[in-house]
């Protein structure tokens, strides 16, 4: 399918906020809607995430995280949504042009009425909580290790150490037990628990995995692979204590040490970012700082309940349609004046048609070519002539004028856009 | 015989220890400080349950594994026999969400179901 | 029989590369050994990425004379090889005033070296050009020449450009020990089987004590590891526009604070001795003694800036200078001994080892017309390397073309750093393939983003396994024994080893 020049809401990201956002826009007006998703497939990250738990508060039902998505799927296609797969957006302006690139769709350059962030987050890795030690295959964030078990079908290891006691770490414990791993130990630097009780319960005490707080990893150790890790108990500045250090044989170190907002894309073009959160600053519309540019979803802030992200998109996308329709409105006030024969350029480029209840529209233009015999200067809809100036001659020194005046708005209020040209006498 | 153990209630997010004396799969007496967890600790002793969610091989589809889950909260016992059982299953696309994977599973009675579509693909 | 050569050059580092690419000019027949899966996966990858402007090294050493002498190479090369170049210039920046007037004694063994453009910068010069520095910067030394590169990005340069001019690289090939024809080297013997050779060059970096003690070569000769530990922080949080020295105390160079040509700024390194060559992880508690020297010079860094970690191995050696009257313990040995025939001995390259590089290629081929060789020079030898298009640089427009030319421009396999399918799959079909997940990384940057390979690394495995037709639980990180994945998760039963 052949890309359109413009799109009403264009969304980025095909996780819950974005599904959420294409959906509300539809429904509150917006023609063409697009969702631009780099995996092969639309979810996001629900389509790792085949626990269940999903939808509780929304939809009052529960579901896996890939059943949740289907949900939202689905009825984003029924609505007309349109979604390109395996597409990676490269670039954006803060006037709304989008260019994106993908394998089977080319180099894609598009204007946008309203843009929908909705990149989700992505996992905070070993070097941001400075783990130091050698660097060998093994160890892995706790989503990219779900990744391979979950989707592509792979075990990443066989004796596993976590660290960090969140939901996805400890998920993954449980995940990993069942597909035949030995799942040695969780470690949380924290004093307490950082996931749901419900979750150490069922994913850590019912498989006899001990977890110990006020642990951290202190040294990786392997060269190739993973062989240990050095764990070490912490105080309350999270210093290691002297003689708790231990070492664990294992071949896979999992990290899950925290989520951070996706905004590669939003600082690129410079909405302003809340430097706590780590996300765009969005007002109640979920609008950013750069009119048009809504932002929703983990892209935000990193929520706890996949409902709330859907219900954020929600709105958000109804924004963006109302900001797009408003868009589309000025568009059809805009009029453009288009360079014609021996036109260099004309000024102002467009007419506002709001304007025509004022007096006059001067217009301003260069010619190209000098032509030193009578001329008419002709501003034409199509073939009706609207204006038509006499000019003994045209030089692209001199600065021609013509001016619009009342009688001719009638004609000018039925166009889409006017050219003006020099034509010969 | 009677043993006292700590169990921790997960039916709300208080999460509450609670002590429990039972002789193995009655239990005797417990503190829990609600009707629900007094019925989870219960349950939990007699006949404990979980939902399981795992994966089975599939053919032609995008991803050579499907996502499956229990219809019902399944014997806690028999996980490792069901996950060996799964591990034998290969299904074709196409596959509807909700459709049964594995019917009456071990014979418990309860369904393995598809967790979501999954398209046939070239 | 053996496969007879005119030159094995052990080791394939930069020096070791450097050397092959400037040999290649000759018409010998060359081959290149390299014991790991790729080229420059010791110090050539895990260092500072400096082109030294050469007023460090103690004057009248050959650390000093190769420096200096390279240095003004570097132009040139760049251009040849195609790979990114930067001349900004080091700064030593002093801070407080025990630490300005020592700058005067830089200057001096600067203009011994014969370091061009030296000259003495105010504080208020030094704020103006880096905004980020303490506000107790009493004054600084700018020796315009000094520059930064890719360090990996001009082995691999130098390497291709030997491989399109006729040598051979051979990687996971492990030299063994020499063969010998009474005091005369004839061959190798490695791993993978033997190689007769007129001339051996090593450049085994780490290891070449241990190469050169098997010729019987400088037995008190001995290279004790170096590690230095180095911390990366993010582009976006921190900019830094240049290299900046601290004045340098008696541990070497001292931590640095170093802009890169990515972008990113590098803090280090520090310097701890170690027995073992092969460990080259960052040390744990060494993070403080790093960041309190970076601080020092720019105390607005933050922690959480971090986004990679890394650390090198120095091969720091204890041969003594040989210019009469100079006493430094340690300088380069770039020599062919007297012990034995047809050896070419390079050891105790640290710092400014990269930096020298062109120069010492050079020394060896003046050390061996020395020693007779008769070195003709090929009529095609094209000192040209073709670059490789990276899409990430190029403009909108010039996106678009390579993508109708080829689609798989299209598709951008590492986000943070937007890397496309087609630039993974030209490394892996590359004049020396890139066959880990690490070669790629060296060669593209791709993975040193923020989500450091967390989005990308199972599509690179899987790539790296389509194109090669190897399973994908054979796709490694670094080389045999270090793959990622260890089984697929569906096997049948009776395969489950628990």
């Amino acid at each position: 399918m052949t890309p359109k020049e413009k799109y009403d809401v264009v969304i980025i990201g095909s996780g819950p906020a974005g599904l959420a956002a294409a959906i509300s826009a539809k429904k509150a007006g917006a023609e063409d809607v697009v969702i631009i998703e780099r995996d092969v497939e639309p979810g996001g990250i629900l389509l790792q995430c085949i626990h269940n738990g999903f939808g509780l508060e929304l939809l009052k039902t529960d579901l896996t995280g890939p059943g949740y998505a289907q949900t939202f799927i689905d009825e984003a296609r029924s609505l007309g949504v349109e979604i390109w797969t395996d597409t990676m957006v490269l670039d954006m302006t803060t006037q709304r042009r989008v260019y994106a690139t993908s394998k089977i769709r080319g180099f894609l350059d598009f204007q946008a009425r309203a843009i929908v962030l909705a990149m989700g987050c992505r996992e905070r890795t070993r070097a941001q909580v400075r783990l130091a030690g050698s660097r060998p295959a093994g160890v892995y964030t706790a989503g990219t290790a779900q990744r391979w078990v979950n989707v592509e079908g792979y075990l990443p290891g066989k004796r596993v150490v976590i660290l960090g006691s969140g939901d996805i770490g400890m998920i993954m414990a449980r995940r990993l037990t069942l597909e035949g791993a030995k799942v040695e130990r969780v470690l949380e630097v924290m004093p307490y628990l950082t996931g749901l009780t419900r979750n150490y319960v069922q994913c850590l005490l019912d498989y006899d995995i001990p977890l110990q707080l006020r642990h951290t990893v202190r040294n990786i150790i392997g060269k190739n692979r993973v062989e240990a890790v050095e764990s070490v108990m912490v105080d309350e500045n999270w210093n290691p204590i002297a003689g708790t250090s231990e070492i664990i044989p294992c071949d896979t170190l999992l990290l899950s040490v925290g989520l951070i907002p996706e905004n590669e894309l939003s600082r690129k073009i410079g909405v302003r970012m809340d430097p706590i959160v780590g996300g765009p600053y969005v007002d109640d519309n979920f609008e950013t700082t750069i009119p048009g540019i809504f932002a929703a979803g983990n892209v935000v802030h990193v929520y706890d309940l996949v409902d709330w992200v859907t219900e954020a998109g929600y709105l958000a996308g109804k924004s963006a349609a109302r900001f797009a329709m408003m868009e589309r409105r000025k568009e059809i006030r805009h009029i453009p004046l288009v360079p014609g024969n021996n036109v260099r350029y004309v000024v102002p480029q467009e007419i506002d048609k709001q304007n025509l209840e004022g007096n006059e529209i001067r217009l301003q233009l260069r010619v190209k070519q000098p032509v030193d015999s009578p001329v008419y200067i002709e501003v034409r809809n199509r073939d009706n002539l609207v204006k038509r100036k006499a000019e003994p001659y045209v030089r692209p020194g001199e600065i021609v004028t013509a001016v619009i005046t009342p009688k001719e708005y009638d004609e000018v209020n039925r166009s889409d856009f006017l050219q003006i040209a020099v034509v010969a006498r | 015989m009677e043993q006292t153990t700590k169990m921790i209630c997960i039916t709300c997010p208080k999460g509450c220890t609670v002590d429990v004396t039972h002789d193995g799969a009655t239990v005797l007496r417990t503190n829990a400080g609600c009707k629900r967890g007094t019925e989870y600790i219960k349950k939990e002793l007699s006949d404990p349950r979980r939902m399981v969610a795992s994966t089975v091989r599939i053919r032609g589809a995008i991803h050579p594994l499907l996502p499956v889950h229990t219809a019902a909260p399944f014997p806690k016992p028999r996980l490792i026999d069901l996950m060996a059982e799964l591990r034998s299953i290969e299904v074709h696309a196409p596959v509807k969400m909700g459709q049964v994977i594995l019917e009456n599973a071990l014979e418990t009675g309860i369904d393995i179901i598809a967790s979501r579509d999954m398209e046939r693909i070239r | 029989m053996p496969e007879i050569y005119d030159v094995v050059i052990i080791g394939g580092g930069v020096i070791g590369c450097m050397i092959a690419r400037y040999l290649s000019r000759y018409q010998l027949s060359i081959l290149l050994i390299e014991k790991e899966a790729d080229i420059g996966m010791g110090a050539s990858s895990a260092n500072s990425a400096i082109v030294h402007a050469g007023y460090d090294p103690v004057p009248g050493s050959l650390k000093a004379k190769m420096n200096v002498a390279a240095n003004s190479m570097w132009d040139t090369l760049a251009g040849e090889l195609n790979f990114p170049f930067e001349r900004r210039g080091d700064y030593v920046v002093a801070v407080g005033s025990y630490e300005l007037s020592k700058l005067a004694l830089l200057m001096d063994q600067g203009r011994q070296n014969g370091v061009p453009g030296m000259h003495l910068i105010t504080a208020e010069e030094m704020r103006k050009r880096e905004p980020n520095i303490t506000p107790d910067v009493s004054g600084a030394v700018w020796a315009p020449t000094g520059g930064i590169c890719d360090p990996f990005a001009v082995t691999i340069a130098a390497a291709e450009n030997a491989v399109q001019n006729g040598v051979r690289v051979l990687l996971n090939t492990t030299f063994e020990d020499f063969l010998m024809e009474g005091k005369r080297i004839v061959g190798i013997n490695t791993n993978r089987g033997m190689y007769a050779c007129r001339w051996v060059v090593n450049a085994a970096g780490i290891y070449s004590d241990v190469v050169m003690h098997k010729a019987g070569v400088r037995p008190e000769f001995k290279i004790s590891p170096r590690k230095g530990d180095y911390y990366v922080l993010d582009r976006e949080e921190i900019v830094i526009n240049n290299v900046l020295f601290p004045v340098p105390g008696t541990a070497g160079k001292g931590i640095l604070v170093t802009t890169t040509l990515h972008g990113n700024t590098i803090v280090g390194p520090n310097s701890r001795s170690q027995d073992n060559p092969e460990d080259n992880s960052v040390t744990p508690g060494c993070l403080d003694e790093v960041w309190s020297g970076a601080k020092k010079l720019v105390p607005s860094l933050n922690l959480r800036h971090v986004i990679a970690l890394f650390a090198g191995l120095r091969s720091t050696g204890n041969a003594p200078c040989e210019a009469p009257g100079v006493d430094y313990v340690g300088d380069f040995v770039i020599e062919i001994p007297d012990q034995v025939r047809g050896l070419v001995n390079l050891s105790g390259i640290e710092s400014p080892g990269l930096t020298s590089a062109p120069a010492i290629a050079l020394r060896v081929i003046d050390l061996l017309i020395d020693a007779g060789e008769h070195l003709r020079e090929k009529r095609d030898w094209n000192p040209i390397r073709p670059p490789r298009p990276r899409f990430r640089d190029l403009p909108h427009h010039e996106k678009a073309r390579l993508v109708n030319e080829d689609s798989r421009y299209g598709r951008v396999i590492c986000r943070c750093e937007m890397i496309t399918e087609a630039e993974i799959l030209a490394e892996i079909r590359a004049p020396i393939p890139a066959t880990t997940y690490d070669a790629i990384k060296r060669r593209t940057w791709l993975g040193t983003g923020r989500c450091l390979g967390g989005f990308d690394m199972p599509r690179v495995v899987e790539l790296i396994a389509q194109e090669l037709r190897i399973p994908q639980i054979e796709v490694t990180k670094r080389g045999p024994g270090s793959e990622f994945l260890v089984r697929p998760t569906k096997l049948a039963e009776e395969h489950y080893d628990s």
